[in-house]
């Protein structure tokens, strides 16, 4: 399979053998290079493969969001994305958000609001409220966003913008009210 | 929060396999053949079991772990072979790769009101009797002035934890077996698993230290600690078998679907004269389970006559199991709607028709209660919310194509506490250890052992160290029946009450190794109390009702509870909110059924049964009442894990009825649903 064409530059690109592939993805800023059968997803790479189990397996299905990860610094359902697909992709999981020992500020802001009960859910949640917030910088408009808003320039994230946008995040002990201040408390 | 916490299929184990179950696709019937050749000539593929080469097992105490031991067929998605692979992808394109037929039979899985195979059974869930009376409740309905005779239909609800259930099995050369496993109770899953597999509880060990939500459908072990221990078994290496998500409602447990009737009896001053409550639910062939929807109305109101009764039909379906409020949860949604019901017949304000029924003793055993402050979560809640002064007229607000109205429930709950042991370890630096095989499966459960034994031993609570999850710790009950705060606080209390009275009986520094004391609250939880013991609430909601879309949304839910002394604020209010919200689920969003030829659930994922996602929850509060309860435990704490759902579908219900003047009596409150009922 070609490389996507997204400016990638994978080690292993092209390598396939039968059912299998090399390829090369860079997880939390280490490149793993890696030979996957072709039905292995990211997140199964990273969880059965890497050992990083940060990112959890709720359904397989991109239905729940608890995969989430941030590729190429947007947020994505892991299990929906095959690995021979990402060769050359920057993967960041919630193992690789803490800089130099320190939490960052979303997983801060989580712990401060107890923002989590089972926390199955918390490591897809705080990367996908990540992308949230690099998504409103950029001007990305959502449902709750105002037709009126100009189009261009960040989108205030409010509480109402920040239900919308993380409602692909299932969150079963309902810690929602609480996911949403965390946010918000980083946002502003 | 940093991904570092291992959930039962992240243990990364040397030499792991990986097992992929294989579902039943008939209804009912038997397994005529299985064809193994393709899979096992897939790379990667080590076994495939079946109920012709799998370990044969003990009889367990829990007959949905009676997996592949023979033919049988019980009801669709029953599991008939675990495919186990070096990867992943290659047990389940083995399990694609297996032929299996079978012989078929009718079937019956749909429950109706009047199903020919409605039964009354001894007991309900929880041990409670099937049939309670008091009086002549048909004479005193047929006199009462004002009456209310209402029908309600919930059907099946799926508990869904965001972790799917799993279990890593490996077996140890001495016969040793380990199980990685995502569970409400370790010392439950160990019991019953050594009884499956013919060993001694001590060569049994049962790991759940964190665990990603299971609101009762881990209470007990689940058929896929039973099926990776086989695998282990029979493959000689680790297994690990996390459930697919789609296979889950077929064999985890469901809430049954109820029909329930509710009668209510009143003079015209608003005193309940009659209650009956009569349910109808459905079991499996496989066992009996029986959601004890009726009880609470044993408990509720006051009147001279009552009859409250379940009834089952064991239909070709998945085994129903608990799911947070097990009984109460569907049962005060039908009580508290004819509360509501009756409120509007009588013209009365449905705050003060609670008011006016609240008894002084528990009404169907006559005991006087522990502490019962209804009246005050009510009126409390009805302050907070801004309730008194509400227009009681249906359907008069409007907000364009909006129609809106709000609606008060009451909420009960039982208090619950079993035997359990702990011990308490004091180190020479002054630390202290915690040991008691509790589970955290999102409650906070650590944290408050950790205070009920920092405030007994009058140390900073950085001081205490909690060893949970685990079965080689001291045994403890499961984390459900919201007792597991008070069952195993109890024994932490115990222990480190113990701990404290031996430390003060030497002086001088510590030995080298510490001391470590033990405890164990078999007599105090077994003893009778003369109380009846519950826990209650409030529930208040605004809903806003889209008359061109049927949507549903809620604008405020605000819920008081009064459930004893509330031993941590913060997490206490992150479970009523949970509660809430999954009650708010259970009112416009979760639907399933299960589907008359097909014999299964519709909704078997996420994308098809609807759980509330972050958009749909706004405005929820929390408040509690503390109560100073000394009949209860020494921290004075009722459970507060599953009372938050318990009246909330109903407060949402009649908040519907009081913005459109439409009641609708069968949940959720869809949009198909509520257009039909607009038009």
């Amino acid at each position: 399979m070609e490389p996507t064409s997204r400016g990638r530059s994978g080690e292993g690109e092209g390598r396939a053998a039968g059912d299998r592939s090399t390829l090369t993805l860079n997880i939390n800023g280490t490149d793993h290079t890696l030979t996957l059968d072709h039905r292995t997803t990211v997140l199964d790479t990273l969880r059965l493969h890497l050992g990083l189990t940060g990112a959890k397996k709720g359904c397989d299905h991109g239905q729940c969001g608890a995969c989430t990860v941030l590729v190429d610094g947007r947020r994505a359902n892991s299990c929906l994305l095959l690995a021979v697909a990402q060769d050359g992709a920057r993967i960041t999981t919630v193992e690789g958000l803490a800089a130099d020992d320190r939490l960052h500020p979303l997983q801060e802001a989580f712990l401060e609001r107890d923002a989590l009960q089972c926390g199955y859910c918390t490591p897809g949640q705080i990367c996908s409220g990540i992308g949230v917030l690099g998504e409103a910088q950029d001007g990305f408009p959502s449902h709750a966003t105002a037709p009126t808003a100009p189009v261009t320039g960040p989108v205030a994230l409010d509480a109402a913008e920040i239900r919308e946008r993380m409602s692909g995040n299932l969150c079963r002990c309902g810690a929602y009210p609480r996911i949403v201040e965390a946010i918000g408390d980083v946002a502003s | 929060m940093t991904g570092v916490a291992r959930y039962a299929a992240e243990r990364n184990l040397p030499g792991c396999l990986y097992a992929w179950p294989v579902p039943a696709t008939v209804p009912r019937g038997r397994v005529a053949a299985i064809r193994t050749a393709d899979a096992l000539a897939l790379p990667g593929v080590h076994a495939v079991l079946t109920h012709e080469n799998a370990p044969r097992t003990r009889e367990p105490d829990d007959p949905i772990l009676a997996v592949l031991q023979n033919d049988r067929v019980p009801h669709r998605g029953w599991q008939v072979a675990l495919v186990v692979a070096d990867t992943l992808e290659g047990a389940r394109a083995g399990a694609e790769a297996l032929d299996i037929t079978y012989e078929t039979a009718a079937h019956d899985a749909v429950l109706t009101a009047d199903h020919d195979g409605l039964y009354t059974p001894e007991t309900a869930n929880g041990g409670y009797p099937a049939v309670r009376e008091r009086g002549d409740v048909d004479r005193a309905f047929a006199a009462a002035p004002v009456q209310v005779d209402a029908t309600y239909t919930i059907g099946p609800l799926h508990n869904h934890p965001m972790e799917p259930h799993a279990t890593t099995a490996l077996w140890s050369q001495d016969g040793r077996l380990t199980l990685y496993d995502s569970s409400q109770g370790a010392t439950k899953v160990r019991d019953s698993l050594a009884t499956v597999f013919g060993l001694r509880p001590d060569q049994v060990t049962v790991v759940s230290q964190h665990v990603g939500g299971g609101f009762g459908s881990k209470g007990t072990p689940r058929p896929q600690a039973v099926l990776a221990a086989m695998a282990a078994l029979h493959t000689g290496r680790p297994v690990e078998l996390a459930m697919p998500r789609r296979h889950m409602a077929a064999v985890v447990g469901h809430r049954a679907p109820t029909v329930q009737r509710v009668r209510l009896g009143a003079s015209s001053d608003g005193t309940l004269t009659s209650v009956a409550h009569e349910i109808s639910t459905h079991t499996s062939t496989v066992k009996e389970f029986v959601e004890q929807a009726a009880v609470p109305a044993r408990v509720m109101y006051g009147s001279a006559h009552s009859r409250t009764v379940h009834r089952v039909a064991a239909l070709d379906v998945p085994s129903p199991s608990w799911m947070r409020a097990p009984g109460e949860a569907p049962g005060m949604y039908a009580l508290e709607s004819a509360m509501d019901e009756l409120a509007s017949a009588l013209g009365l304000d449905p705050v003060e028709l609670r008011l006016r029924n609240d008894p002084a003793a528990e009404p169907d055993s006559g005991k006087p209660f522990s502490s019962r402050n209804l009246a005050a979560c009510l009126r409390d809640g009805a302050a907070r919310f801004g309730w008194n002064d509400r227009d009681p007229r249906p359907a008069v607000r409007r907000e364009g194509p909006l129609l809106l109205g709000t609606g008060v429930a009451a909420a009960t709950y039982p208090v619950y506490a079993a035997a359990s042991h702990a011990s308490a370890h004091a180190a020479p630096d002054g630390s202290y250890r915690i040991a008691v095989n509790a589970t955290d499966i999102g409650t906070g459960a650590r944290t408050v052992l950790a205070q009920i034994a920092a405030h007994v031993l009058e140390t900073p609570v950085e001081n205490v160290t909690v060893d949970i999850g685990d079965s080689d710790l001291p045994d403890a009950p499961l984390a459900g029946g919201s007792s597991g705060t008070a069952s195993w606080g109890w024994s932490v209390h115990k222990a480190a009450t113990a701990l404290v009275e031996r430390l003060g009986e030497s002086s001088g520094p510590l030995p080298a190794a510490g001391v470590t004391v033990t405890a164990d609250t078999t007599d105090e939880t077994a003893e009778e109390s003369p109380h009846a013991r519950h826990a209650f609430g409030a529930h208040f909601a605004e809903v806003a009702v889209d008359s061109r879309t049927g949507e549903v949304r809620v604008r405020r839910m605000l819920g008081v509870f009064a459930a004893g002394h509330i031993l941590n604020s913060r997490t206490g209010r992150s479970q009523f909110i949970g509660g809430m919200t999954m009650g708010l689920g259970m009112a416009l969003t979760e639907s399933s059924s299960l589907d008359p030829v097909f014999g299964d659930f519709t909704e078997s994922d996420l994308a098809s049964y609807h759980v509330p996602a972050c958009a749909d929850v706004t405005g929820l509060e929390a408040y509690w009442i503390d109560e100073d309860d000394p009949h209860l435990n020494p921290m004075g704490s009722k459970g507060i894990g599953e009372i938050g759902i318990v009246g909330a579908a109903a407060a949402l219900g009649n908040a519907f009825h009081h913005a459109t003047g439409v009641r609708l009596r069968t949940l959720p409150l869809a949009p198909d649903r509520v257009l039909s009922a607009l038009r």
